[in-house]
């Protein structure tokens, strides 16, 4: 009579626990699907024939040409000194190292466009090294004019997004067995030999996933290039922030704005698909 | 250890010095020293001082700042809130349905903050919702953007959990909102502190979408140190940056404070 109900009967009452999705999914949806929804729509509002005409522009495609260009060469600088800095704090390393490691790591914290702005106290006209060579050379006119082109960019971008790569062949070099370098090593083999051998394979998930992640994220880059005021390096955020706060043109924006996601979401598939691989072999964490 | 001999390891640690130096140490203590500089006519900024920094809390500069505090703050907490739920009502599904679930809190970030602007600003901009011109259509932006990092933080929190305490509180009677806000929340207490700092040192920094939504009362400090530049008062904008990034490391500290366990102090 007074007994407690039976625990199964308590559960069944209980609504089913996916019942509790629905709210942050239902959040999610109104600030995030349905504006992009909204946006898909407002690009097609033109039909057609709008879409052919805003993507045979030659301004949109000489952004594509200018964003692929970016990244790719970004994906390439952030890759190559991600490496150098990953095999040398991990297989070189020094009193203090970690300490170093978490201070690239705090670098993350740090705003892209911010990135920019310090360069041009390096590189700029009247930076740094612009002053020091016009002290040195006699002469008064910058003898380093790179920031604001192409080259620039791609340094900027480079600086800001090694420290991804880096996070992640840390985590993948952090699985090799130490013992496993010593016994190559006392069988004679050199440090080219292990890096070849043991270190590059290692690394080589690593780096498929950072660069592709890197690509996405350097592909849809604005600060950099909105602080360093690039001229003639427009890229295809950039052209949408022109196109809509501008000239007030959100159909164009919107169908640039379209082109421009589906080309993220593709690079991101790829690096969902190397990073899986990435924790498939390593036991990665999430 | 790569390399036995001294010489090799010597230069090994050279090369990483001066690459770190170079690529990150060079543009953090050119910021610092712009933001101290009252003139910079040779190599070299002179005349080093706090005016700057001052000034950048008064009047204009301090809303900036003020308007970047606010909106990193109240969108790291929806942000929390909405990626701790989700983390926790998806914790025990099938593969598939993770997976999807996985999708829709990170597809936000794959995408160009500034076509995550426009979308908000095409689909917020007529009634009945009307908040084109609102901070809050900022705030709903950022939180956005900063949702997915909450969420994926919590989810890898919660995948590491050991679940016997929750099976043992579970055996002795205790509901599940008792197990949820007495021991799961507790014991997910530092990765929710990770991902509030990771949600608002992004939403501190946060340009594209900002700029393509802020309304004239609202300029966060990354818009403000943008006109502050193109206007040519580099000095003033680099002291706003400056504060900008000492505001967030200070918030940074607070929350890795608040994440640790109270009785291991």
């Amino acid at each position: 009579m007074s007994t407690p109900l039976p625990l199964r009967i308590r559960r069944g009452l209980r609504l089913p626990r996916t019942l509790w999705l629905l709210p942050p999914l239902a959040v999610l949806g109104l600030v995030f699907f349905f504006p992009l929804y909204e946006l898909v729509q407002q690009s097609l509002s033109g039909g057609a024939a709008h879409y052919l005409r805003v993507l045979h522009a030659p301004i949109f495609l000489s952004a594509l040409g200018h964003t692929l260009q970016i990244g790719l060469l970004s994906t390439l600088g952030c890759l190559l000194l991600g490496g150098v800095l990953a095999v040398l704090l991990a297989f070189v390393p020094f009193p203090g190292s970690s300490l170093l490691s978490r201070f690239i790591d705090a670098f993350l914290a740090y705003p892209s466009f911010l990135i920019a702005l310090s360069l041009t106290f390096i590189y700029g006209a009247a930076g740094l090294v612009n002053a020091s060579l016009m002290q040195l050379l006699h002469t008064s006119v910058p003898p380093l004019n790179f920031l604001y082109t192409t080259t620039g960019v791609v340094l900027a971008e480079t600086t800001f997004y090694t420290p991804f790569v880096l996070r992640l062949l840390l985590a993948a070099f952090g699985t090799i067995e130490r013992a496993q370098i010593e016994v190559a090593q006392s069988l004679g083999a050199s440090p080219w030999q292990v890096l070849r051998e043991i270190i590059a394979p290692a690394a080589l998930p690593a780096l498929l996933a950072g660069g592709s992640l890197t690509l996405m994220l350097t592909l849809n880059e604005f600060g950099i290039i909105f602080y360093l005021g690039a001229k003639g390096v427009i890229t295809l955020p950039m052209l949408i922030y022109g196109k809509a706060i501008q000239e007030f043109d959100y159909a164009q924006a919107s169908v640039i704005a379209v082109v421009s996601i589906v080309l993220s979401l593709a690079l991101y598939a790829l690096y969902r698909l190397s990073f899986n691989r990435l924790q498939r072999d390593h036991a990665l964490p999430l | 250890m790569l390399f036995h001999s001294k010489f090799a390891r010597r230069l090994a640690w050279g090369t990483f010095f001066l690459l770190s130096a170079v690529f990150f140490g060079l543009p953090l203590l050119m910021l610092l020293l712009a933001a101290l500089a009252g003139q910079w006519n040779g190599v070299l900024p002179s005349q080093l001082g706090f005016g700057n920094l001052l000034d950048a809390l008064q009047d204009a500069r301090g809303h900036a700042l003020f308007a970047s505090l606010a909106t990193a703050a109240s969108a790291t907490l929806c942000a929390v809130v909405l990626g701790t739920w989700g983390a926790l009502a998806s914790r025990r599904l099938n593969g598939a349905a993770q997976r999807v679930i996985d999708a829709v809190y990170i597809t936000p970030i794959t995408l160009p903050t500034v076509t995550v602007g426009l979308a908000l600003l095409v689909a917020f901009s007529r009634p009945p919702l009307l908040l084109n011109g609102s901070p809050a259509l900022v705030i709903i932006a950022h939180v956005t953007l900063i949702t997915a990092y909450a969420y994926s933080g919590i989810r890898a929190g919660l995948a590491r959990l050991p679940e016997a305490y929750e099976q043992v509180a579970a055996s002795l009677g205790a509901s599940p909102a008792r197990i949820l806000f007495g021991v799961t929340l507790p014991l997910l207490r530092p990765y929710i502190a990770a991902a509030a700092s990771l949600g608002f040192a992004l939403s501190m920094g946060e340009l594209g979408a900002t700029i393509m939504l802020y309304p004239p009362g609202w300029v966060t400090a990354p818009v403000d140190v943008y006109a502050l530049t193109n206007r040519g008062s580099i000095f003033s904008g680099a002291a706003l940056s400056v504060l900008l990034l000492a505001a967030t490391v200070i918030a940074l500290l607070v929350l890795n404070r608040l994440g640790r366990h109270p009785r291991r102090s």
